[in-house]
């Protein structure tokens, strides 16, 4: 127990001297107006339907205002804008996609089952043998529609638009006065298509164009345990959970189908369905083997250059360095395009300089083999600058002395390299060589924009591109051939994912030994 | 290092002067190779690579203008180039201030204060960029096309629902500001704050400005991220007065209608700024690329 006496009069460490405290009203008070706008916005997107973001926004901006209102703590008023844009631009992306991989959402199965069955229950057609086509006068105060038939005309009474009850047609007369030209009821369809014409014989016609009114049937109707009745054969069409449409109990479908979760078996089939899984296979062998031989390629131009460009002895070092960058400094997207348009075969600059000097043509975009190595040169062309500069720097911070030792033991540079240069540079560069690794495994633009996957497998079920990796193939089963099958597509990228963020660990792994 | 060296050594310079030159002109042929393409007339591949006729039409049409043939025809510009540039930067510009914005101040939640499973947050953002864009798109278009329904000017068709689709992607960027944040001795901020500054004073007036230097760099690596980003673009964006130059350049090259030479030109044109900026900030890119995976 210390007696004040004893205290010690200097205290150790930085005295933490807290300012004034700012007084807590204006915070409360725009917390509190904050908190009001929140309630009204959440209410206002409840009552337009909108159940679940309503409660996304609520939970969101109930963070918000707890965070910055009236948490203590600081370090998430500095955290909160950049955990918030990620969590809400990358996980809730991710999260959805990997939903969506455990569903059959396809371009067959967009719809979900309600919005389905609604957009059935639309459908309507009509008895030819009952097209009447009709006239429209305008009066005072109105309308009057006219039906010509043969023998006597119906004619309706005064309507306004906007009338809800059907109109009782009788035998009469034309009003006087010239009937409406067809161009005249084009804007005025919206006041013919509700109406709803009584005829003397019990039966009802609406509109069915510009010219005729019809008898218009429903296809569907609605039975009361959610099954559908064909009008015209009577079928009954039950709603499958599993394959998605309503089938009646022959098996047969009606388009549109709907979304439906189908577990594991998108998974299964990448595994187990023998005609898919040969061509996912070759394209996952394609996907490692473009990854690891651009980034060994261009690793080792670059180190080559590295350590030539820091060798003393040679001349304007800063004029080749500035050169040798520039293709890291031009867009990407310029890059790929313009090599697109070298690589044509009969066009290309490139074809038309091996013409001329060795004769030959190479077929590069309608070869798959050689589809393959230009991606590569491609991708080395755009990668080497980067491995460059970073070798550059990383053997700088190699002692010099100890190629002077070398250089009295008369070793010669090849000595110099593997024995000093490589070992020392090898411990920082691998876990940048894994990144390198991983984002090449990605590389969706190079493929989409320089030869997107072509020329294709000629065997498969689903097209699937010779020089395509797993990311551009799961774009192309996303969202381009017949059948857009985004539930496969969100299946393959779930595992593409797993796959790219167990090699994420491994470089952190490294990183996190490095730094020790 | 002052050493004897013997004949060989002359020899070994000059084959690496001419290995070099080698490595340059195949490296810079393809640059080279577009220029004189988009000064050559015409719109088709073949042709001697130093043009024997200079036509200024493809730069005409990339520029906007008109261009009258020699019978008399009017030949439109096929695309806005210049407008597809302009929105390229302007959205560049916007989004990138705004990621280090973003990523300097969870940089220094992450470097100076003190909160619970930090290793497991930074290490969970990190993961999370890992997952490809390109196929989380479609749920990337249901999220805008929700956002635009409540917030017409942020949805899809946007370039401001565009620029916040892009603030998602700062996890690199915060790890690298604060590596550099953590080379920084945290003495000078706690003098301030002896003196009296607040967090966000101290955060402000005394570590940005030392940290300038990263900040130039994360700026110019994510406006380059942004100018060159291909697959979030093409999605969220399809009218064609609204597109980004990486969308839009695609166009000039279909099977049907290659138009080469207009492309030759456009493509040098959008190369212009972009390598300005870059060659501009290149003194801090270098020495930023390198920090931290050198000492230690």
């Amino acid at each position: 127990m210390h007696s004040p006496a004893l205290a010690d009069p200097a205290p150790a460490g930085p005295v933490m001297i807290r300012p004034a405290q700012a007084s807590p009203w204006p915070t409360r008070i725009v917390g509190g107006i904050t908190f009001i706008a929140l309630l009204w916005l959440c209410f206002s997107l409840i009552t337009a339907g909108q159940a679940v973001t309503a409660v996304g926004v609520g939970v969101l901006g109930g963070l918000a205002l707890y965070v910055y209102a009236v948490s203590k703590s600081v370090a998430w008023k500095y955290l909160f804008p950049g955990v918030t844009g990620m969590l809400l631009f990358i996980a809730l992306p991710l999260l959805y996609t990997v939903q969506i991989g455990f569903t059959n959402y396809s371009s067959n199965n967009l719809l979900s089952q309600e919005r389905a069955r609604a957009y059935l229950l639309e459908q309507t057609q009509v008895d030819p043998a009952s097209l009447t086509s009709y006239r429209l006068h305008a009066v005072d105060g109105g309308y009057r529609l006219l039906l010509e038939r043969e023998g006597s005309a119906l004619v309706s009474a005064v309507f306004k638009p906007g009338a809800t009850a059907p109109l009782v047609m009788t035998a009469g007369e034309a009003p006087a006065g010239n009937a409406l030209d067809v161009r005249a009821l084009i804007p005025l369809r919206a006041v013919l298509q509700p109406l709803v014409l009584a005829l003397p014989d019990g039966s009802t016609l609406r509109y069915a164009g510009l010219r005729e009114f019809g008898q218009v049937t429903q296809l569907w109707t609605a039975e009361a345990d959610g099954a559908l009745r064909a009008a015209d054969s009577g079928e009954i069409y039950r709603p499958n959970l599993t394959t998605g449409f309503f089938e009646n109990s022959k098996g047969e479908r009606i388009q549109p189908g709907f979304t439906v979760g189908i577990g594991f078996a998108n998974y299964s089939r990448m595994l187990f369905d023998a005609d898919f899984r040969g061509p996912f296979v070759s394209i996952f062998i394609w996907t490692v083997l473009f990854a690891g031989l651009t980034v060994l390629f261009s690793a080792s131009l670059g180190m080559t250059l590295a350590v030539l460009l820091n060798w003393e002895a040679l001349g304007y070092r800063t004029l080749y360095r500035t050169l040798l960058f520039l293709p890291y400094a031009v867009p990407g997207f310029i890059s790929i395009l313009v090599f697109k348009g070298l690589f044509n075969q009969n066009f290309g600059e490139i074809n038309v300089i091996l013409n001329a000097l060795f004769g030959i043509r190479p077929a590069w975009f309608a070869d798959p083999f050689l589809a393959k190595v230009m991606l590569i040169t491609v991708n080395v062309w755009l990668g080497f600058p980067y491995f460059m500069v970073l070798c550059t720097g990383l053997i700088k911070a190699i002692p010099a002395d100890l190629y002077e030792a070398s250089a009295l033991a008369g070793a010669g540079p090849l000595t110099n390299f593997f024995r000093i240069t490589a070992p020392l540079i090898a411990r920082p560069l691998t876990p940048l060589l894994i990144a390198a690794f991983a984002f090449n495994f990605n590389n969706f633009v190079l493929i989409a924009l320089l030869t997107e996957g072509r020329p294709d497998f000629l065997n498969t079920k689903i097209p699937a591109g010779t020089n395509d990796i797993l990311v551009s193939y799961t774009y192309r089963i996303a969202f381009t051939d017949s059948g857009q099958n985004f539930g496969l597509a969100a299946a393959i990228s779930t595992i593409i994912f797993i796959m790219v963020a167990i090699m994420a660990l491994m470089q952190l792994k490294f990183s996190h030994k490095e730094k020790r | 290092m002052p050493m004897v060296t013997g004949k060989q050594a002359r020899w070994r310079v000059w084959a690496a002067h001419a290995f070099l030159w080698a490595l340059i002109a195949i490296t810079l042929f393809p640059l080279l190779a577009v220029l004189s393409i988009s000064l050559r007339p015409g719109n088709f591949g073949a042709g001697s690579l130093i043009p024997t006729e200079i036509s200024l039409d493809h730069w005409k049409l990339a520029l906007g203008f008109s261009v009258t043939g020699p019978d008399g025809t009017v030949v439109p510009p096929p695309f806005p180039v210049l407008l597809w540039l302009w929105n390229s930067v302007k959205i560049a510009l916007v989004s990138a201030f705004l990621i280090v914005a973003l990523s300097a101040t969870a940089a220094y939640a992450f470097a100076r204060l003190p909160f619970r499973s930090k290793t497991s947050i930074l290490n969970g953002m990190l993961l999370l960029q890992m997952f490809p864009v390109a196929v989380a798109l479609v749920a990337i278009y249901a999220i805008f096309e929700g956002i635009g329904q409540q917030i017409p000017w942020l949805g899809v068709e946007t370039h401001a629902g565009l620029i916040v689709a892009y603030l998602g992607g700062i996890g690199t960027h915060v790890w690298t500001i604060k590596g550099y944040f953590d080379t920084i001795p945290a003495e000078i901020e706690e003098n301030a704050k002896v003196d009296g500054a607040t967090h966000w004073q101290a955060f402000r007036h005394v570590l940005l400005p030392m940290a300038v230097p990263i900040l130039v760099v994360v700026f110019v690596l994510a406006f380059i991220g942004i100018i060159i980003e291909y697959p979030v673009a093409s999605v969220l964006l399809r009218e064609e007065a609204n597109l980004t130059l990486a969308v839009g350049s695609k166009f000039y090259l279909y099977d049907q209608k290659y138009l080469w030479g207009d492309f030759a030109a456009a493509a040098v044109l959008s190369g212009l700024p972009i390598t300005l900026v870059f060659l501009a900030a290149q003194r801090w890119i270098v020495s930023g690329l390198t920090a931290g995976g050198v000492k230690e």
